[in-house]
This record gives structure tokens, sequence and C-alpha cells, in this order.
């Protein structure tokens, strides 16, 4: 039998290792060592990037079938690595003053975002499967990293158990799928499909339903997001904005590899399953988020909604759609990361605060901090000319080209709902006389937060590279 | 013609005074004072350079001039810019009324100085756009970014209800503008292009149209605004600072009014035909409404801003009967009002800073102590009326000679609309200016000093220069309305012969 061509998984091989080490030098040097392991897994986590596109532009097929490369899956995992990159650079300082600087942190982090690649490059049930527990396990030891607090370990339990219960269901799909179709290749069940060899029956639809169950738990779309709010709180801060970011592009990304490539034949079978989680995300995430007085809460709900958004574009079930979720869910992780890095900042002398109440009057004691929550806030309520318009805006051009004009109408009047809690909070920044304030923001956090700033506020200008390279992107999964 | 692009040059000048201003430090009353002095330079300069629109525009041409087109997102979406007889004059007027708010703010903003200035000249820019866009995607960019700046004026300087004027205005704009977006996106699927011209020349089919129609309305008619939707604008007037209603008031409500020459009109001709008796209806109640609503006021802002309601009624009414004389006195009525609506309002603006009251009861007997600005008051309120030698007059009595022609219902409830017009501004005239001066700290108010004269003068000489001789107004927008009304009537034409056809 030849040997499989590894060079094309060379990226995921070099973070394999990489972790490999990285836990040698933490487990010899115990936590002194926490920081430069930090910093190694952000270098391990760029150089596999550049890895990645050095390859990207070609599709590569290897490991018997099980594993893809191509520049849809090049495009995905480098908005993974930058990122867990991010979430680990954002993480240090407050691990360290938190106490919880433990050189397992970023170890963990980076398994987890080589579980998003084995994802992302998936051709096969059973590899999408492996990404999938490989990603998940990670984050449920994320999650409940503060051992000494209930809440964080509540929320990794939470988590784990309900996080479980979707690995099953997901897996129990899997295998329903090959019951009925007797194969798990991706391209073996997309010539089946395309061909009519086999026509979808019950069992077949009853498996599909249970994969999209165990993916949109992944990504917390409803009515599988009743963990998001609580873990989302419970965890730390830093983890909160991991969890927020590249585990939500994996997701989608399996989303789009999933059912346009092995499935996209059956597009008129799980249309209208995406169509009402979409839909259902978007109006709970609006509504739900209304009342909430923990800003993390509040993310956690935005998140939600955010995911209906992209979830339209898939519904669309076009290249144009997967187009548009691609520009989404880039806009998406920056927005996010530059709004979780002004959360990071909401510290006060004595500790952290989330309260949203505590931004009260920031607009005078911080104005810059202020001024870019307020981008962040706007660009997700998806104001021009921010960047978050355009996500928007091309979901919806996908969804109205593809018909689906009642879905586009809901997820825009969904979008004034939401609009309204984001202005909320600009409210309480810019209208509300200042309340105790917070200690000054650091160094990184600022850099990070007004970088996502400026590619937010001046996206508008420089459109192009974005665009090209998801269309590019999004061209390979209908080739 | 000029071979430089004058439109993205006027557009976005402001933005050069911000990035000006944000240069400027140091200490807060220092910052405070160079923010006001470049804001107003900027602006000042600004207008100057807009009149270089006026003094090189072809006023024989229908067709878009000082065109200027980039490729920006692709897909058939482009930056492309330029104005029309149509929308040229709403540059004008932008650029005209922003210095005199700047001076407006002199001294009554007080706290956050270079945040208003630099909020002010971002609004400033985004309006400009949005009447030189010549892109859907562009001028919808534009028309929404506009809420930002707006809800921080209103919510950081406003009045004591601020926070809920502003998120009303905010959310109430956005429920209309992403109704029309979601029109947009139909149109570029449809024709397959976002260019404002390529789409007035495109036919849309007729059921299709009423759907386009109606999406656009919504978003049109909320920031005209028209009855019913109107409710937003007496709280955003009454809570904003100064400036921000002179803006509100003078060049926001424009915007939903140049909408529907822009789109409504000229891309669903069948759509607007079919929906001119709704509008004809809600404009008729609009005026009787809100000037009986107008007349029981006890807040000075609250009643101009119903009277601006009912203004803006009159205005849509002449926009709807595709009369040569209705459009002309539509449009012409849109920049009357603008200056006239946004002077009552820094009329209002000049007792409110010495007094700190809008209430009509604390007022009387002004004119023993305040002369010139009761000399200044009677010309703006001469005007609103629609007094023969102001400019309200010349609109007012085209928009009802068009009305006329097309219906005489809806111009008698019009004209009622300006008795009742005539009631209640010299009612609150006469309550604040006349009378005896009874109120122990007006007596002792100050006139209006020498930086309120330079800001009153202007707006004095162009409210009657508009009433006196408006023939160089007309003559710009001559040319584009009656291309508008040919194109409509054609349009209109074509759909009936192919009715008869299938006949």
């Amino acid at each position: 039998m030849d040997m499989p061509d590894f060079s094309i998984a060379l990226p995921e091989i070099f973070i394999a290792c990489a972790v490999m080490a990285l836990l040698m030098i933490g487990a010899f040097r115990g936590n002194k060592s926490t920081s430069l392991v930090s910093w190694l897994s952000v270098v391990s986590l760029i150089i596999a990037g550049l890895l990645v596109q050095y390859e990207a532009g070609e599709t590569f097929v290897t490991f018997s079938g099980l594993y893809r490369d191509d520049a849809f899956g090049a495009f995905m995992k480098i908005l993974c690595l930058g990122a867990s990159a991010l979430a680990i650079i954002m993480s240090m300082e407050f691990n360290r003053r938190e106490k919880l600087a433990r050189f397992e942190f970023p170890i963990l982090i980076v398994i987890a975002t080589l579980g998003m690649m084995v994802m992302i490059s998936a051709n096969d049930l059973m590899s999408l499967y492996l990404g999938i527990e490989l990603m998940s396990l990670s984050l449920y030891i994320t999650a409940a990293f503060r051992r000494d607090s209930e809440r964080s370990t509540e929320a990794g339990l939470k988590y784990f158990v309900l996080g479980a219960l979707a690995s099953g269901m997901l897996l129990y799909g899997c295998s329903l799928i090959y019951g009925f179709t007797g194969t798990t290749n991706f391209d073996v069940l997309s010539q089946i499909f395309t061909t009519g060899e086999a026509t979808p029956g019950i069992g077949l639809i009853i498996g599909l339903v249970f994969l999209i169950a165990g993916l949109a738990f992944k990504v917390s779309a409803v009515p599988f997001h009743m963990w998001t709010p609580d873990v989302y709180e419970g965890v730390p801060t830093p983890v909160t904005a991991f969890f927020a970011a590249a585990p939500k592009v994996a997701g989608m990304a399996l989303f789009l590899r999933v059912f346009i490539e092995p499935f996209g034949a059956l597009v008129d079978q799980w249309q209208q399953i995406i169509i009402f989680i979409s839909i259902a995300s978007m109006i709970l995430g609006a509504f739900a988020a209304i009342t909430q007085k923990n800003i993390k809460r509040l993310m956690a709900y935005s998140s939600i909604g955010h995911i209906g958004y992209a979830l339209v574009g898939l519904a669309a079930g076009t290249e144009e759609g997967v187009f548009a979720v691609l520009v989404y869910m880039s806009i998406y992780v920056v927005m996010n990361i530059g709004a979780f890095a002004c959360i990071l900042a909401m510290r006060q002398r004595d500790g952290m605060v989330e309260d949203i109440s505590e931004l009260a009057g920031l607009s005078k004691s911080q104005p810059w901090m202020a001024f870019l929550l307020m981008i962040f806030m706007f660009s997700l309520a998806g104001i021009p000319p921010l960047a978050g318009f355009f996500g928007k805006f091309y979901i919806f051009v996908a969804a109205i080209n593809a018909g689906l004009i009642p879905l586009a109408v809901i997820g825009l009047v969904t979008s004034v709902v939401g609009a309204f809690y984001y202005i909320r909070i600009v409210k309480i920044m810019y209208f509300d006389d200042a309340g105790e304030g917070f200690v000054p923001v650091g160094r990184t956090l600022s850099i990070i937060m007004t970088v996502s700033g400026i590619f937010v506020a001046f996206f508008v200008l420089f459109p192009s590279p974005l665009l090209d390279s998801a269309k590019a992107a999004a061209a390979v999964l209908f080739s | 013609m000029l071979d430089w692009p004058i439109l993205s040059t006027v557009t976005f000048l402001p933005l050069v005074g911000v990035l000006l201003i944000l240069l400027t430090s140091g200490k807060e009353e220092n910052s405070a004072r160079n923010a006001r002095w470049v804001a107003l330079w900027t602006t000042l300069f600004t207008f100057i350079v807009s009149l270089f629109i006026w003094l090189n525009f072809d006023n024989s041409l229908a067709t878009f001039q000082f065109v200027e087109k980039e490729p920006w997102l692709s897909g058939g979406i482009n930056y492309h810019m330029g104005v029309d007889g149509i929308s040229m004059l709403f540059v004008i007027l932008t650029t005209f009324l922003m210095p005199l708010c700047i001076l407006a703010s002199w001294e009554s903003i007080g706290t956050r100085v270079r945040e208003f200035m630099i909020a002010f000249l971002i609004m400033e820019a985004l309006m400009i756009g949005v009447f030189c866009a010549l892109d859907m995607v562009l001028f919808y960019l534009f028309f929404e970014a506009g809420l930002i700046p707006m809800f921080l004026i209103i919510g950081i300087w406003g009045g004591p209800q601020r926070v809920y004027a502003s998120f009303k205005f905010f959310l109430y704009t956005l429920v209309g503008s992403v109704l029309m977006l979601a029109a947009m996106i139909v149109m570029y699927n449809v024709a397959g292009t976002t260019d404002i011209p390529t789409l007035i020349a495109f036919d849309f089919d007729v059921d299709l149209q009423y759907w386009l129609w109606l999406a656009f309305f919504a978003s049109f008619a909320v920031k005209v605004p028209m009855w019913p939707v109107h409710t937003w604008l007496p709280d955003a007037h009454v809570q904003a600072p100064t400036a921000g209603s002179v803006i509100l008031a003078g060049v926001l409500l424009k915007m939903g009014a140049y909408g529907f020459l822009r789109f409504s009109i000229p891309m669903f001709p069948n759509g607007s035909e079919f929906f001119m008796p709704l509008v004809f209806g809600l404009s008729a109640i609009a005026i009787i409404y809100t000037s009986l609503v107008a007349l029981v006021q006890k807040d000075m802002k609250k009643l101009i801003a119903y009277s601006s309601v009912a203004h803006m009624g009159f205005i849509t009414i002449g926009i709807f009967t595709f009369t040569e004389q209705g459009l002309e006195g539509g449009i012409l009525q849109m920049i009357s009002h603008g200056i006239v609506s946004g002077a009552l309002f820094l009329c209002v603006g000049v007792v409110y800073d010495r007094i700190h009251s809008r209430e009509i009861a604390r007022y009387g007997g002004l004119v023993h102590r305040m002369p010139r600005y009761a000399v200044i008051f009677m010309v703006f309120t001469m005007a609103t009326i629609g007094l023969p030698g102001t400019s309200g007059f010349v609109g007012e009595f085209l928009i009802l000679v068009g009305a006329y022609q097309v219906s005489t219902t809806v111009a008698f409830f019009a004209t009622i609309g300006v008795i009742l017009g005539a009631a209640y501004s010299l009612w609150l005239y006469r309550r604040v200016v006349f009378g005896e001066l009874v109120k122990d700290d007006l007596k002792n108010i100050m006139d209006v000093g020498k930086r309120e004269m330079i800001i009153f003068m202007p707006l004095v000489l162009v409210a009657l220069w508009i009433g006196i001789y408006p023939a160089p107004f007309l003559d710009v927008m001559h040319a584009s309305v009656t291309n508008l009304i040919e194109q409509h009537e054609l349009a209109l034409e074509a759909t009936k012969t192919i009715v008869n056809a299938t006949k």
C-alpha cells in the first residue's frame, strides 16, 4: 500500500508536533514558563497560518479520501488560527492578574485549533467527528479552567454534558447516513445524490436532522443554544472571547462544507430546517439580549443572533450565499475580538467587572476605548459604513437572489431589534453620568482593539482583499 | 465642467476638519476654542467650494453632472457620484446651513466641544454624500450612517428627555430603512446593478413596482416625516440642541422628500401613480391635523416641529402632482423650508440661551427689550406663513397651482392648512414678542448680539431673495423636472399600451 501524502496536512502535523514540544517545555519548567509557552503557541499558530497560506490554491485529497485541502479550507483555517492566536494574546494579562496563569491554557487552545483545522479539512464523516471531538474536549477543559470557581466549573460541566449529548446525536446521525448510503466519504456521498443513485428516504433524512442538531449545538444556533449564555457568563472572559470566535468559524465551515458538498443535491430536504434554525436564532438573539445586564451574557445572545444571520447565507444554498457567509464570519470574528478586548479592559481597582452599567460615562474617563466599543456596537448592529453592514448586506443579497425574501425581511427587522441593545451600550457609555471608571487599558489589549477598530471602520474603503479571497474560497465548494 | 472631482471634494472636505480637530490637543478650554474655529473655517471653506458646483452647473442639461465613477465593491456596485438640477441645490443648502449651525453652537455648547464639532462635521459629510450618491448602496450608506452622529448629537447634548428622543429617532428611522434596503436588494437582483441612472431607465414589472414603492415609502415617509409616523420628530426636535434641530429640519427631513424624487417617482412611475391618492390623503391629514396640534402646543420648539410636519405635507403633495408647478414648487419649498424652519429654531435658540426655557408662557413683550430680535423673528414668521415676497410664498403658491390641476379637493385641504399655518404662527409670535413685558427676568434680557446677527443676516437675505427673485433657483431645476415629468408620462403611456394590447 502506498504511503498517504503527508505534505498536504503539513500545517496540522506541524501544530501537533508543536503542541508536544510545548507540553514538554511546560512539564519540565512548570508554571513559570507560562508566558514563554503562550508566546511560542502564538508563534506556532502563525507559522501554521503561513504554511496554510503557502499551500493554498489547489485542491488535494489525501489519507484515503479522509482529508481535503482547498482554498475554502485555507480561508477558514487562517481565520481560526488568527482568532485563536489573538485569544491567547488577550488571555495572557488576564490570567496573570487572576492567578490563572498556567501553561496548559495556551496549549489547550492550540489543541482546540488543531481540532478545528481537522474539522475544516474533513472530507469524511469520520474525520469530521474526530475533529469535532478534539476541539470540543479541549474546549470543555478550558471552560472549567478556573478550578476553584463554582461558576466556571459549573459552566464547564454544563458545557460538557450538553456537548456530549450533541456529539452523541451527531454520531448517531452519521451512523444513520452511513447505514442508508453505505459510505461516509463526502465525495462518494455527493456523487450518489447528484446522480440520483440513492433517493433520500426517511432514514437518511433523520440522519441529516441529527447531523444538523449536532452542528447547530457547536455553533449555538437555536434551539440548541441553551448552554451559550451560561457558559459565556461562567467561564473566564478570555475563554469567552475565544469561544465566541474561532469555534464558531470552524462550526460554520463544517456546516458549509457538509451541506454544500456531500448533501448539496438534497437542498430541498435541509433548506427548511436551516431556515427555521436561522429565523429562530435571529429572533431569540435579538429579543433575549434586550434585558441582559451582564455584558458577557449579552454577547452570548448577540453571537446566537449573528449565527442566525450567517445561516441565512447557508439557507440560500448558492455560491453567493457561501461567499456571504465567509465575508460575514470574517467580519464577525474581527468585531467580536475587538469587543472582547474592550470587555477584558473592564477592570476596576478591585477586579474585573461584567455589569453593563459599569460602562457608564466611559466616554469621559476613557474616550478612546469608549469610541472603539461604540464602533464595534454600531458595527454589530449592522449600521453603515462600518464593516458589520457589509456582512449583513451580502447575506441578504444572497437570500433575496435565492428567492428567500421573507427570510431576508425577518432578518432585517430583527436587526432593528438587535440595534436596540447595541445602542443601549452606546447610550450607557455616552449619555449617562460617569461611574467609577476603569484602570488604564494594558498595551496589548489597546493594540488589539485599535487594530480591530481600524479594520471595522475602514473596511468600507478597502473591501476588495477580503471580498476577492472569500469569492475564490466560495467557488471551490461549487467546482 | 470642472476637471477635478468637486463632489468628492465637497463631500469629504469636512472630514479634513475632523482630522484637524483630532490633532488639536491641550487644555480643555484651548482645545474647545480651537475646535470651534476649525469647524467654522472648514464649513465656510466647504460652502465656498460647493458654490463652484453651482457656478459651473449647466442649467440646460437634465442629465447628471460632475459625474465621478470608481470601482468599489465588486458586482456592479461602484462609487458613483453626480448631481442634477434636483439634488444640486440641496448640496448648497447643506453647506450653507452648516457654518450657521457651528456659529449657533458657539456658546450654547459648553461641554465636550471637540466631540460636538467632530460629530457635526461627520454629519455634514454624510448629508452631502446622500445628495451626491448615484449608486443605491452608496446612497444607503450615507443615508444610514447619518443616524450615528445624529443619535449622539441628540443623546449627548440634548435636553432632559434626550435618551428617549434619541432612541426613538434611531429606531424609527432604522425600521423604515431596512425595508428600503430589502427593496434595493430586490432591485439589484432584478436589474443586476445598483447604479441609479441605469435603474431610472430600467422598466420594473408593474406588480413589483407596487411592492418596491411601498418599501421605499416606509423609509422616506418616516424621514419626511408623514403622518402617522411623524411622532419621532417633535421629540427629537425638542430634545436636540439648537444646531441639531436646524440640521434635522433643514436637511434631514429633505432627505425623505429627495428620496421620493430620486427613487420612487422615476424608478416606479406606475407605483407612484397608483399610490398617489395615499400620499395625498396622508399629506392632507398631516397638514390639517398637525396644524391643529401645533395650535395647542405650549413649547415653542414643539410648535415649530409640528409646523414642519405640516409643511412637509405640502411638499409631498407638490411632488406627487407630477406637474411642473407642483414639482418645482415642492423642491423650492424644500429649500425655503430648510432656511425658514432652521431660522425659526435658531430664533428659539436665541431666547433659550438667555432664559433656558422653551415654554411660550414664560415669554411675552420681548419687542420692548429686543427690537432687532422682533424684526428677525417676524421675517421668518411671515416666511413660514407664505407672505408674498418671502420664500415661503413662491413654493406654496406653485404647489397649490399644481394641486388644483390634479385635484380640487386636495387643493382645498391644503389651502385650509395655509390658513391654519397663519393662525399658529401669528399666535406664537404675538404671545412671545408682543404684549406687556411683565416677567422679571425678561426685563434685562439682551437683544441679539453681533454673532447672532451674523447668523441671521444670510438667512434673512436668502429668504427674501427666493421670495422676490426665485428664477435662479427655478432655472436650475427646470430641465431635470421637465425630464422627470416626461419620463413619468412616457412610462405610464407604455404600460397603458401594454395593458391595451393584452386586452
